[in-house]
């Protein structure tokens, strides 16, 4: 269970969050949408643990050990190779030293990275270290994650796989939240759509049976009106 | 008790073998204690003043300025892609983080210390055999009481404009006593006096450090949290 309630976060004078509050139960996938500024980022790192609300409390079933997280930057030392960056990880996590090396082979090859494994993160594609921080997210089998733009420099093929991924988390009763600003992106996964704009959520519904054209329709009127 | 330690040691490792993967900072400051001693050894006057009364200070100026090529290092390694986000996401407690990057800070300045003492010995032709011990204990208390100051700073500083400037500002009001102590001992030891006249020293040393670690610790965490 991801919750969080009345949440108001400030940067001086700007407001990132105002009032913002969900409910999130296994299963469901929660798509914000926001123009730049709305305050996405902010909501996903006050879910995330990293900021403190002024106002209002989140919370997760299961603490910072059960959140996977993938922000604006991969979180992977470039002289360290992938698998040297994901068993470090697991170790955080607190994945027993037994299971770190599998996990980390499982991910790489469900990723497409088995053959990367070895080398030094600076020395990969903005595509392939976007997929290392997906895999260094996943490492622990988080049960929720939390996407910031994370289709972000992935080619076509990447981004698809990636989809796929999320949909199995999905089906696996996982909890994730996907913020973007782009409303093509990851609408088929999502339970929940929420539009953003300044600190607050405009909307926030069922996705139901809307397809991405009724959704991007009803996302330029809640811009409009808002 | 034990996942603090385990998780700091995870941090520790990984920071040391990130240093000696690259070897930057750590070859920058084994030079810069080497041109240092040089410079002194070549820019004093032997007649004048006698090497025995200098060379304490020479030795812990040098100390103290290379070990902040190491204090500046510690925290800017996780500004690379992030991981500084990604460590704070984590479930890794703070106090382990402070913990880890202690360890790693005091393995590195431990490194310039054990290439810098011999060099000291050559360049300064002082007779270190009979007291090493208790040199080494002298050296190895200063040690722990401005690396611990320094890695404090070195978190709060980082996400600064000029930190590399800010660092040694902050942080040199702060080992004016560790470095007073550590003269008194070093001098006495170098002038062959009695164990018994530098044990008070020895004792103002692990005060300091017993204060200045235990404060470190408890404060670190408002240093790096948003």
């Amino acid at each position: 269970m991801l919750s969080a309630e009345g949440l108001r976060h400030a940067y001086g004078r700007v407001v990132a969050l105002d009032g913002v509050s969900l409910t999130l139960g296994p299963g469901q996938t929660l798509a914000i949408f926001g123009p730049n500024g709305a305050g996405k980022t902010t909501l996903l790192k006050v879910l995330a643990g990293l900021i403190r609300p002024q106002q209002g409390w989140a919370r997760v079933a299961g603490g910072r050990r059960a959140i996977g997280w993938i922000g604006h930057q991969s979180h992977l030392y470039g002289h360290l190779s992938v698998l040297e960056n994901l068993l470090f990880w697991a170790a955080l996590y607190g994945v027993t030293s037994a299971q770190r090396g599998v996990r980390a082979t499982a991910i790489l090859e469900r990723l497409g990275l088995s053959d990367q494994a070895g080398q030094p993160v600076w020395s990969l594609s903005r595509g392939l270290a976007q997929r290392a921080a997906i895999a260094k997210a996943l490492v622990h089998d988080p049960y929720v994650l939390l996407l910031d733009e994370p289709f972000t420099g992935l080619d076509l093929a990447a981004a698809a796989q990636l989809r796929t991924l999320l949909g199995e988390l999905r089906s696996a009763e996982r909890v994730l939240v996907l913020a973007t600003h782009n409303v093509d992106e990851g609408v088929e996964l999502a339970t929940d759509v929420a539009f953003q704009r300044r600190g607050r959520f405009v909307q926030l519904t069922p996705r139901a049976a809307r397809g991405a054209a009724e959704i991007a329709e009803a996302y330029r009127r809640a811009m409009t009106d808002a | 008790m034990r996942e603090l330690l385990g998780q700091a040691w995870v941090v520790a490792r990984k920071d040391l073998v990130l240093e000696f993967r690259t070897r930057t900072a750590l070859l920058s400051a084994v030079v810069f204690t080497a041109l240092v001693l040089t410079v002194f050894n070549f820019g004093r006057d032997p007649t004048a003043v006698a090497t025995i009364d200098l060379a304490p200070s020479i030795l812990w100026v040098t100390f103290t300025f290379a070990a902040m090529l190491a204090l500046n290092r510690a925290f800017q390694l996780e500004l690379e892609n992030g991981a500084l986000e990604g460590l704070l996401v984590s479930p890794l407690s703070r106090h382990s983080l402070f913990l880890g990057k202690l360890l790693a800070n005091l393995g590195f300045v431990g490194v310039v210390e054990a290439v810098g003492l011999p060099l000291f010995v050559l360049f300064f032709n002082v007779s270190v055999g009979p007291v090493l011990l208790p040199l080494i204990g002298v050296i190895a208390l200063a040690t722990v009481g401005f690396v611990s100051v320094g890695t404090l700073f070195s978190a709060m500083v980082v996400r600064t404009r000029f930190a590399e400037l800010m660092l040694p500002v902050l942080l040199l009001p702060f080992l004016l006593l560790p470095l007073t102590y550590a003269v008194q001992a070093t001098a006495r030891l170098l002038a062959g006096r009695p164990l018994s006249e530098v044990s008070g020293w020895l004792k103002l040393l692990a005060a300091y450090d017993l204060v200045f670690v235990a404060v470190a610790t408890l404060l670190f965490p408002h240093t790096v949290d948003e």
